[in-house]
């Protein structure tokens, strides 16, 4: 096993660009093995030239991001679904 | 009145002024920054730190808030890599009065959240113990009741975040030391890696584990060995380096 990955918790900053709401506490199923696990415990690798996230139980690419000075790529390629809370936020007064 | 859309609270870069320095070991320090318009945090989150140079070029590391929201006062505890790009400054150059660049609160995963009244085992290995510590401050602001078991993973007792506080934890708190490289005299537990006897015995709790990765693998492996269930199980990893 290699541990020079990172997890999905470090996604939160950059994917707070993108969407309204927190995804790293989102249930997330991959394409590969049907694994389904919130995308904070993706193993991911970055950030330069992007991340890259992937399954923990079979190791296949779920995300890619790549932030560029004036758009960023989301490749959610491995994902077939995410399920994402919009009831349970992050804000200290929910 | 319903609360405004979670659009508006988008995280968004603001500025950082640092107000005070506490070295916790030699090579790690905690930085207390007033941050203008910060919308405070939850136990558990972290910020994205940026430095801009004179020349334009910036750099980003993300980091654990260690104490938990006090109005716009942010307390994050860095430690120095050798070789970083950004951790040297942080522990070394950085003074009272400099400002940095901080996006958050991030992460909506790995909290605790003072309503909970479920059992915590906080698991860290080195400056994992980082959040874990804004977890135990939370707990104790809250005035919560809510029992919690530290066990701290570390190289030996010079290199201890929060010793004078995780000596006194408080009632209902209880503090393991694990020391892998060297102990105080007389300590009843030869250095070594954690293992399962020092995770234990097994009771149901909310796990929280943070630190280099290849140590949360590790941790988490050994709680699930002693009956935890994987869904109660939140990790999250430094990586190799710790930045």
């Amino acid at each position: 096993m290699t541990t020079d990955h990172l997890d999905g918790n470090t996604l939160a900053g950059p994917l707070s660009e993108i969407f309204a709401v927190d995804i790293t506490a989102a249930t997330g199923r991959c394409a590969g093995c049907g694994l389904t696990g919130p995308v904070a415990s993706l193993h991911v690798y970055g950030p330069d030239p992007g991340f890259v996230a992937r399954c923990p139980g079979c190791e296949e690419v779920v995300l890619r991001l790549v932030r560029g000075p004036e758009d960023a790529w989301l490749d959610l390629r491995g994902a077939v679904s995410l399920r994402i809370p919009l009831t349970n936020g992050t804000s200290p007064a929910s | 009145m319903e609360r405004p859309p979670r659009a508006v609270r988008r995280p968004r870069w603001l500025a950082a002024r640092l107000a005070a320095v506490r070295d916790e070991t030699a090579n790690a320090r905690t930085l207390v920054f007033d941050v203008p318009g910060w919308p405070g945090h939850i136990a558990g989150q972290h910020v994205d730190l940026r430095l801009t140079a004179e020349d334009g070029y910036q750099t980003r590391r993300s980091y654990s808030l260690s104490a938990p929201a006090d109005g716009e006062r942010v307390e994050l505890t860095v430690q120095l890599v050798p070789d970083g790009e950004v951790s040297p400054y942080l522990t070394k150059v950085i003074e009272p009065g400099d400002e940095v660049e901080l996006r958050g609160p991030l992460g909506g995963w790995f909290l605790w959240r003072p309503e909970r009244a479920e059992p915590v085992l906080l698991v860290a290995g080195g400056s994992g113990i980082a959040p874990l510590m804004a977890m135990i401050r939370a707990r104790r602001a809250a005035g919560s009741a809510t029992p919690f078991r530290l066990v701290y993973s570390l190289r030996e007792p010079g290199q201890m975040y929060f010793a004078d506080e995780l000596r006194r934890p408080g009632p209902g708190v209880d503090v393991t030391l694990v020391y892998t490289r060297a102990t105080p005299e007389g300590w009843p537990r030869p250095p070594g890696r954690i293992t399962a006897a020092d995770l234990g015995p097994y009771a149901p709790a909310d796990c929280f584990v943070c630190g280099p990765t290849g140590f949360v693998e590790a941790a988490a492996n050994l709680l699930i060995d002693l009956g935890h269930d994987p869904a109660r199980i939140k990790t999250e990893r430094f990586g190799p380096t710790g930045e």
